[in-house]
């Protein structure tokens, strides 16, 4: 048995929450005051997800960088995985909110998107 | 000399918001004024996610979030002027506004809705000795030069602070291949969300070190290092705590101050807690027309809140404009008008225990809505507490929290029945019960 501390981000309160892990399965969870920090202690020990925000270069627009993200959350292991991958992309101007900059990033499955419009120069 | 109904000073969230909901309660010509070459304020440079999930129920990044405005405010037909600089307001509500291509020029308003946001807490309010080398930057200028201008202000990085902006920018500047070594914040507590401690430090090893600060910074040309030590309880750094760390740069992530100068200059009274002016329930300051919402008034938590507060404002100032200056033209007039003549009594918002202040802070019961919104922060984290509401020594509400933290915004609801029998100048005081 396997035994993991995190603390909860649902509310200021922060309770410090113990699981107890047999392999990916979630024996307990304990330390929480509410069934939010139960939801987050599950998802978090078996699968951390986020969503990665950054920019990449624009060729030919009135700004030099595009912000953007990825469409949906990827696992927490493959931000850095992503951020390579958006290294040397560059998009073309105009952009428009929404846009699939990068498909499929870093064999996730998910799209890099881009978060604002940017017209071109 | 240019006419408006509403001048709206400031095109960020809560100056786009306002603008949205004057148009919507029936203004006519409403103009925004923006300093930038863009709308949407410092939403353009948060480019992480997080934001909209009260507004619009999903988890937006900030310029994604400005965007649903601005497309708002194109929609409508609302003017908007941008690299327009406000450079006066006066008590009559003539603006003076410079631009390149119009040079100085000046508007009367029948309305203004302050909107200026805030400013960062910079390095000289600090007192840290040290030479005044480069790479010391405030958090949000180091978010400009990465997210905006695609540029990395040091590899080797210490901050100070746990704002929401230090701790966003220790994971950016990690993200983008530098090192933050550690954030060190002067409080027992962070200043930022839980929820930015996990995703932004916990999750790239990042240490967070409360109770302690930067007491020396070296370098004379650039930054070279700087030294920590933990602090008791009133502050002050404890010898023997040193701790030297190598590092380029330093980034300040030590509190936001509302933007004021234009709202002095109109005479318009600030409130020493939040350095935002003193505003009614109608968000209106003591200067008549004049209306405030957003950072500008008080530093919010979450920009949802300054879209629900501007929305207030920019549906007041329409309403000021419509009910009780088309009939009258009030210009060069001194004395009140018949709108603020009205108003019977005025309650008295008084914070105490552990309340640091109220937003609005007066109450005028003839003007106010069903529900009336009343924000305000705490000055510790309290546990298993309550928000008890009194109104001359009666008790109206009993609120348990189980928890509540300065760094985030708390709200109440006045019910306007409350309000049905009160005296002239009543008091209502809004104070935190610990069990």
């Amino acid at each position: 048995m396997e035994k993991k501390e995190l603390v909860c981000i649902g509310c200021p309160m922060g309770c410090v929450m113990q699981v107890e892990m047999e392999g990916e399965e979630v024996l307990s969870v304990s330390g929480n005051t509410c069934t939010k920090g139960e939801r987050y202690a599950r998802k978090e020990v078996t699968d951390p997800t986020r969503i990665v925000t950054t920019t990449v270069k624009v060729k030919n627009g009135t700004a030099e960088r595009v912000p953007v993200k990825t469409k949906s959350d990827i696992p927490k292991g493959k931000i850095f995985g992503c951020l390579r991958a958006l290294k040397n992309v560059e998009a073309i101007a105009p952009v428009r909110i929404g846009d699939v900059i990068l498909k499929n990033v870093a064999g996730t499955g998910v799209d890099i998107v881009a978060t604002k419009d940017v017209e071109a120069r | 000399m240019e006419q408006y109904e509403i001048v709206i000073i400031g095109g960020g969230p809560a100056g786009l918001a306002a603008a949205v909901s004057a148009r919507n309660a029936g203004a006519g010509q409403i103009l925004i004024l923006e300093r930038d070459k863009e709308l949407g304020g410092i939403l353009n440079q948060c480019i992480h996610n997080g934001f909209g999930l009260h507004t619009f129920k999903e988890e937006l990044t900030g310029p994604e979030y400005a965007a649903r405005f601005i497309s708002q405010v194109e929609e409508l037909g609302i003017e908007y002027r941008l690299h327009t600089m406000v450079m006066d307001i006066d008590r009559k509500k003539v603006i003076t506004a410079m631009s390149r291509e119009k040079g100085m020029y000046q508007i009367q308003a029948k309305a203004v809705i302050l909107a200026m946001g805030c400013r960062e807490r910079p390095r000289g309010a600090l007192n840290i000795p040290g030479y005044r080398p480069a790479g010391i930057y405030s958090a949000g200028t180091a978010q400009r030069l990465v997210n905006i201008e695609g540029l990395l202000p040091g590899r080797k990085v210490v901050i100070l602070g746990s704002g929401d902006i230090g701790l966003i920018m220790a994971r950016r500047m990690t993200m983008e291949g530098a090192s933050v070594q550690v954030v060190a914040e002067l409080m027992p507590y962070s200043g930022g969300l839980k929820r930015n401690i996990v995703q932004c430090l916990d999750d790239f090893g990042i240490p967070l070190k409360l109770s302690h600060t930067v007491i020396d910074i070296k370098g004379k040309e650039r930054v070279e290092g700087i030294t920590l030590a933990a602090v008791d309880e009133k502050g002050v750094p404890i010898p023997g705590t040193e701790e030297e760390y190598e590092c380029d740069t330093l980034l300040l992530s030590v509190g936001l101050i509302p933007e004021n100068e234009l709202s002095s200059q109109i005479g318009v009274t600030l409130n020493p807690v939040t350095s935002g002016p003193i505003v009614d329930e109608s968000l209106e300051t003591d200067v008549e027309g004049v209306f405030a919402c957003g950072n500008v008034l008080h530093v919010h938590d979450l920009v949802d809140f300054v879209s629900e507060e501007a929305a207030a404002a920019g549906k007041n100032a329409a309403r000021y404009v419509d009910k009780f200056l088309k009939k009258e033209n009030i210009y060069g007039k001194e004395e009140a008008d018949p709108y603020h003549g009205q108003s019977q009594a005025a309650v008295s918002l008084i914070p105490t225990g552990g309340v640091r202040y109220t937003v609005p802070s007066i109450i005028h019961p003839d003007r106010m809505q069903e529900e009336q919104v009343v924000r305000f922060r705490v000055g510790r984290v309290y546990y298993n507490c309550y928000i008890n509401v009194y109104l001359n020594g009666e008790r109206l509400l009993h609120r348990k929290r189980p928890v509540m933290a300065p760094g985030e915004m708390e709200q109440i609801k006045l019910k306007e029945s409350w309000f049905a029998n009160v005296p002239k100048n009543a008091e209502m005081t809004i104070q935190i019960e610990e069990a």
